[in-house]
């Protein structure tokens, strides 16, 4: 039974695996996308949102029948549970990375030399977030999930400052209000994505240190697992 | 032996037990405390001496000739078992057991219920009638029974057996219910009997089980114990054990990797 179990988990991680790498390949995209308002790019990732919507089904299915099947415990039901959790929050980074989508469809119709914010600068934030999340996912490695949990907080900052300057220029009577409107609303959806992408990082510590680390600071986190 | 800190009244303490079959040593210096009013799992692959702990709770092991054994086990009045002036037999009315396999007598539903009792010289039919009733309805078996109580108990079936073994142990009023593999004989749904009567006996005896079902000791434990090659390799909380064990060889066999 339990050689049953370890290939359904492989089968897995493989599936994970692959929907991270598409949810992750349409987030740089998508921020590419911002930043060139690029709309052909955008009407992809919005054509492909039901394909990883699907995947998402798929892997729950896959984490359910598992659980009901084998009721697997210790390390074996920590991965199953964090890949159920991980799978969803992936499927809401890529939700967030269409609605990034569609605004830039309605950026495309306004008339806009380039980004009045440091639209790129925070993506990149994101984007290495995202991708230490999912390193750390890979490589079972909760030090740099921590480091990720770690960053948020700049990300936090940006996004405030970006809402911030957006409603100086809405006071100071900008007449681009549409325009400070979508990125705002860009803005957030990337700290929305940061936020996932912690979540994910939370996922993992849970994982392999086996302690649930939700709503709290992880500076100084002490890995104590050591066996 | 690996231990997260944890804290509860214990019923007995178990201190650097050693027991030998002849020269062949089975268990090797086991430390546990044995917790108050809970339901304590030992789990491990066959022959890794989590019966042969279980046995020398209530001295079982001297009934076999060749066992010898060192170390203390104190019950909570500071006792210990093996105190050459402990009366063994007494023992045994504190710290009842329910074998895997159960094992009316040839007498009536009654008889079996009572059988302590008498031999300890009890014969009031008033207080026998009592403890009878008192008896089949802790464990779970008095509604269907009520009615029969003067049939042979051997007409009962193998889960109705095994509970009237609980209510047999029960009615000489122990401390502790030693148990087996008490359902390893036992279809589904007599085991979920079984295992919903161990729960209910909960907080009123102190339980310790022993099981091959690694779901059963998740489901019914307060406390699991891993034993493996003689040795108490982890204790700790059940739900710790099962999803985040802090052993290496407990993870191992509990993800069914070994054993």
């Amino acid at each position: 039974m339990t050689i049953h179990l370890q290939k359904e988990i492989e089968k897995l991680k493989t599936m994970i695996l692959s929907m991270s790498a598409r949810v992750e390949k349409n987030f740089h995209d998508i921020a590419e996308a911002v930043v060139k308002v690029d709309v052909e790019t955008a009407q992809r990732i919005i054509r492909e949102e039901k394909e990883i919507n699907s995947i998402e089904l798929e892997v729950e299915e896959e984490c359910l029948k598992c659980l009901a099947l084998y009721q697997p415990v210790a390390v074996d039901l920590r991965l199953i549970v964090a890949i159920l959790k991980i799978n969803n929050e992936l499927e809401r980074i890529n939700d967030f990375s269409v609605n990034a989508a569609e605004r830039v469809l309605d950026l495309s119709g306004l008339a806009m030399e380039s980004s009045p914010f440091d639209i790129r600068g925070m993506a990149d934030k994101v984007g290495r977030m995202l991708s230490m999340s999912l390193d750390a996912l890979i490589n079972m490695d909760p030090q740099m999930a921590v480091e990720v949990c770690n960053l948020d907080d700049q990300v936090d900052e940006i996004n405030k400052t970006i809402f911030q300057q957006v409603i100086a220029q809405l006071k100071a009577g900008s007449p681009q209000v549409e325009m400070l409107l979508l990125f705002s609303s860009i803005s957030r959806y990337l700290e929305r994505i940061a936020d996932l992408a912690s979540n994910i990082a939370e996922d993992v510590v849970y994982l392999v240190e086996g302690e649930i680390v939700r709503h709290q600071n992880l500076e100084g986190y002490d890995f104590h697992k050591g066996r | 032996m690996t231990q997260h800190k944890i804290q509860f009244s214990p019923v007995m303490r178990v201190r650097g037990l050693d027991l030998y079959y002849g020269t062949a040593q089975a268990l090797f210096s086991v430390d546990m405390d044995i917790p108050k009013h809970q339901v304590t799992a030992l789990i491990g692959p066959s022959g890794c001496g989590k019966s042969t702990f279980l046995r020398c709770l209530n001295r079982m092991n001297d009934l076999l000739g060749s066992v010898s054994i060192q170390g203390k086990i104190e019950m909570d009045d500071g006792t210990d078992i093996y105190d050459k002036h402990q009366d063994p037999i007494q023992l045994r009315r504190q710290v009842g057991m329910i074998f895997q396999k159960s094992n009316p007598f040839p007498k009536t539903i009654y008889e079996n219920v009572v059988y302590g009792l008498r031999i300890a010289g009890v014969n009031d039919k008033k207080t026998l009638d009592q403890v009878v009733e008192s008896s089949l309805t802790r464990a779970a078996l008095w509604d269907e029974v009520k009615d029969r109580l003067d049939q042979s108990a051997l007409g009962l079936s193998g889960g109705q057996m095994q509970r009237l073994c609980i209510a047999r142990a029960v009615a000489v009023g122990p401390e502790i219910l030693l148990m087996d593999e008490p359902c390893s004989a036992l279809d589904p749904k007599s085991t979920a009997k079984i295992e919903d009567l161990i729960l209910e006996l909960r907080g009123k005896y102190t339980i310790v089980i022993v099981t091959h079902n690694m779901q059963q000791a998740s489901r019914v434990s307060d406390y699991t114990g891993f034993f493996y090659e003689g040795k108490l390799i982890e204790f700790d909380r059940t739900q710790q054990i099962f999803t985040n064990p802090k052993n290496q060889q407990t993870e191992d066999y509990i993800t069914g990797r070994f054993g």
